[in-house]
């Protein structure tokens, strides 16, 4: 077989069903035998679009995102993709085409020394440069890019090693001496946190991506009703317990909820979850949660640690833990005090906005989450749509919120929406997003439109860089500086592709607008005319203590 | 303060950046790196000797290290027993009517000249030892007048 061939043999048996990319010089060989294959290839119009929509899939569905793009500036178009999936630990595996084995090193056309290039924001990368060692290699990123801490593969493929011939021998067992995710939590360690369990007065949760990645949604719903504990979420961990729950505190940190950093910061006890302890979630570290004992529960014994002291650290999978907490915890702490304080604290300091004047963002989330009766899987961009979808959308199932938290890519959404649609072709999927972000990847219509990849996109126009514009307001003296942003006619663009466009102007038409989308069988921009100096709140300013909130209300 | 560790890698393309690239994006410092092939030609030997502030910052350089998929082991021989070498190389001014002097400085080390180079009155002389043995050479060479110096990185094995 053909190295090309090989390839594609490989990805059928890794269960690959559907991949995205474009074309390019220097993966003819794989384009020609992808021609007779039965995988499904997208065709982006732009490769960071085909990362992030190989990383939308891999969210949604749990399985392994695949992009591939041609050798140099196919290459590193991918990177902002391949970058975004490292930070939120997505099972990824991009694959390159690149120049002949010897023409490597000579600035020949279309090369870029991609393995260099990608080293930083991979999990593992791979130049092939025998034949001999592709299929071990294609195996060996599926299994590092699925497996522990997840996270992206690049493999560059040579156009010489993809023409050449040898015997296709598939790998059965994979040796990899240096890598050995640990899969149980260490039983001494399951001991000492279940005593600082049952001897917790004021316990939180603290839960975050690693619920979601290693599927323990309904052990960690079980863990806090059993020891009657609230939960607070990151953002990558939204939908990993359900919002609407009475023990859900949603998101904490920076854009977090009031009660749910005034209960971080008055906890004696935090139980971190698959949760890295960013700095958008802990502000000031020299006051975060200072009365609290720690348990950190991650697969990464790099996570431990690392910015905050953790008094009881147990790696390893975050199912598998809380299997283990679950059954050897007897006696359950008494916590009926601690959750009437956090019960006042929820109805002292709500989630809240002023309707009044032109249309709220918070308002149009609300409509979405209404019409679709919580049952959409909704995508975000960054900036002050990514924090008000998350705040204003109540997730109740997990894979059902993807949004770029570590990276925070502009311009995700959009192509991720696509790969969320192609795994569950049946399900309502939204992007929510603002007139900047959109306008990153804004191509993708195309994409939309040629595959029937009927995505609703919620644009919240408020004629600025929402986000930047509201720092500059709050901490620049309101001198606005270049986020001032006009855009095209979103109606008119998106007929122009043959998608529908909608415009929004006033609260009475938010509705019916989102009811049409819902009912219209075609890929669906909403243009959204919101309020332009809309903020969002609460907010803890850069550096602060995370109880030392902004609030807009009070 | 200064941490002398060693990894066992993966003898393949790119370890080495893998391990200097991890170094330079977290912001550590290496202060030296020695690499040389094992009896196993696929696995080598890495000595690193690193500066961290702090307890922490070593835990994390050591934690870090071994997520790259091509390290097999991390040994941090702050705390344990072990045997380190450097080697140093320097030029110095020098002609016959030194030989004695020189002589009976280099008897104190595992130093000798290697090199002379009478015509231009230069001899390049090799010492090996500790970090303070060769900083202690160093500083009874410089009466000669050093013209240049070369160090390997520091090179360490477990006693155990």
């Amino acid at each position: 077989m053909t190295g090309a061939q090989i390839l594609i043999e490989c990805l059928k048996r890794e269960g690959v069903e559907v991949m995205f990319g474009y074309p390019g010089g220097q993966v003819l060989p794989i384009f020609d035998k992808l021609y007779d294959s039965d995988i499904k290839f997208i065709l982006t119009r732009h490769e960071q679009a085909a990362a992030h929509a190989a990383d939308g899939y891999a969210r949604a569905t749990g399985k392994t995102g695949v992009c591939l793009a041609t050798s140099g500036p196919g290459a590193t178009n991918l990177t902002t993709g391949i970058a975004t999936a490292y930070m939120d630990s997505i099972p990824l595996v991009a694959i390159t085409g690149q120049v002949k084995t010897f023409l490597i090193g000579n600035d020949a056309f279309q090369e870029a020394d991609v393995t260099g290039i990608t080293r930083p924001i991979t999990k593992h990368n791979y130049l092939v440069k025998d034949i001999k060692d592709l299929a071990r290699t294609v195996r060996e990123a599926f299994h590092i890019a699925s497996t522990g801490r997840p996270g992206p593969v690049l493999i560059d493929i040579p156009s010489d090693i993809q023409m050449q011939d040898t015997e296709f021998i598939w790998p059965e067992v994979i040796e990899l001496k240096g890598y050995k995710p640990t899969a149980f939590g260490h039983p001494g360690q399951i001991k000492k946190a279940v005593k600082l369990i049952t001897d917790a007065k004021k316990p939180i949760i603290y839960a975050g991506g690693g619920v979601i990645t290693s599927g323990a949604s309904r052990e960690l719903r079980e863990l806090a009703e059993k020891i009657q504990t609230p939960v607070t979420m990151t953002l990558m961990g939204l939908g990993g317990f359900p919002g609407r729950h009475p023990f859900s505190l949603g998101m904490l940190g920076m854009h977090g909820t009031a009660y749910a950093n005034h209960a971080v910061m008055e906890a004696d006890l935090i139980i971190a979850v698959g949760a890295r302890f960013d700095d958008r979630v802990t502000g000031r570290l020299d006051a975060f949660a200072k009365h609290a004992k720690i348990i950190h529960i991650d697969i990464d014994p790099s996570s431990i640690s690392k910015n905050v002291k953790v008094d009881i650290p147990i790696v390893g999978d975050a199912k598998n833990i809380l299997g283990q907490l679950l059954e050897e915890i007897n006696k359950v702490p008494d916590t009926a005090d601690w959750l009437k304080i956090v019960d006042s604290w929820k109805k002292k300091y709500p989630l809240a906005y002023k309707d009044k004047g032109k249309i709220k963002p918070q308002y149009v989330i609300e409509q979405i989450y209404e019409a679709t009766q919580g049952d959409a899987i909704i995508t975000t961009e960054v900036g002050q749509n990514q924090m008000w979808a998350a705040q204003w959308y109540k997730y109740s199932l997990p894979r059902t919120f993807i949004s770029s938290g570590g990276l925070g890519t502009m311009g995700f959404g959009f192509p991720a929406a696509m790969g969320v649609k192609l795994g569950y072709p049946e399900r309502i999927v939204f992007d929510i997003a603002g007139d900047g972000s959109i306008q990153m990847n804004i191509q993708e219509l195309a994409t939309c439109i040629c595959n029937k990849i009927n995505v609703k996109v919620a644009i919240l126009n408020n004629g600025y860089l929402g986000m930047v514009r509201q720092w500059q307001e709050l901490f620049y003296k309101r001198r606005y500086s270049q986020v001032c942003i006009t855009s095209p006619d979103f109606v008119k663009l998106a007929e122009s592709y043959g998608a529908t466009g909608i415009l929004i102007t006033r609260k009475e038409e938010v509705r019916p607008a989102i009811d049409k989308a819902l009912a219209t069988d075609n890929v669906v921009f909403m243009d959204f005319r919101i309020e332009p100096e809309e903020n969002v709140f609460p907010m803890v300013p850069a550096g602060e203590a995370i109880n030392r909130m902004i609030e807009g209300l009070a | 303060m200064k941490h002398t560790i060693s990894v066992l890698v993966e003898n393949k393309p790119g370890v080495l950046a893998r391990v200097a690239g991890l170094f330079s994006a977290r912001g550590y410092n290496i202060a030296s790196l020695a690499v040389s092939e094992t009896l196993d030609p696929d696995i080598s030997y890495m000595t690193i000797v690193v500066e961290a502030e702090d307890e922490k910052i070593l835990e994390q350089i050591k934690k870090q290290l071994n997520k790259l998929i091509d390290i097999l082991t991390v040994t941090d021989f702050t705390k344990k027993e072990h045997v380190d070498r450097e080697l140093v190389l320097v030029k110095i001014n020098y002609s016959a009517k030194d030989k004695a002097r020189l002589e009976g400085l280099l008897d104190k080390y595992v130093a000798k000249i290697v090199k002379h180079n009478a015509e231009k009155n230069i001899a390049i002389v090799e010492g090996l030892g500790k970090q303070d043995e060769i900083k202690q050479l160093l500083e009874g060479l410089k009466p000669f007048g050093i013209k240049e110096l070369v160090k390997t990185g520091r090179i360490a094995m477990g006693v155990d």
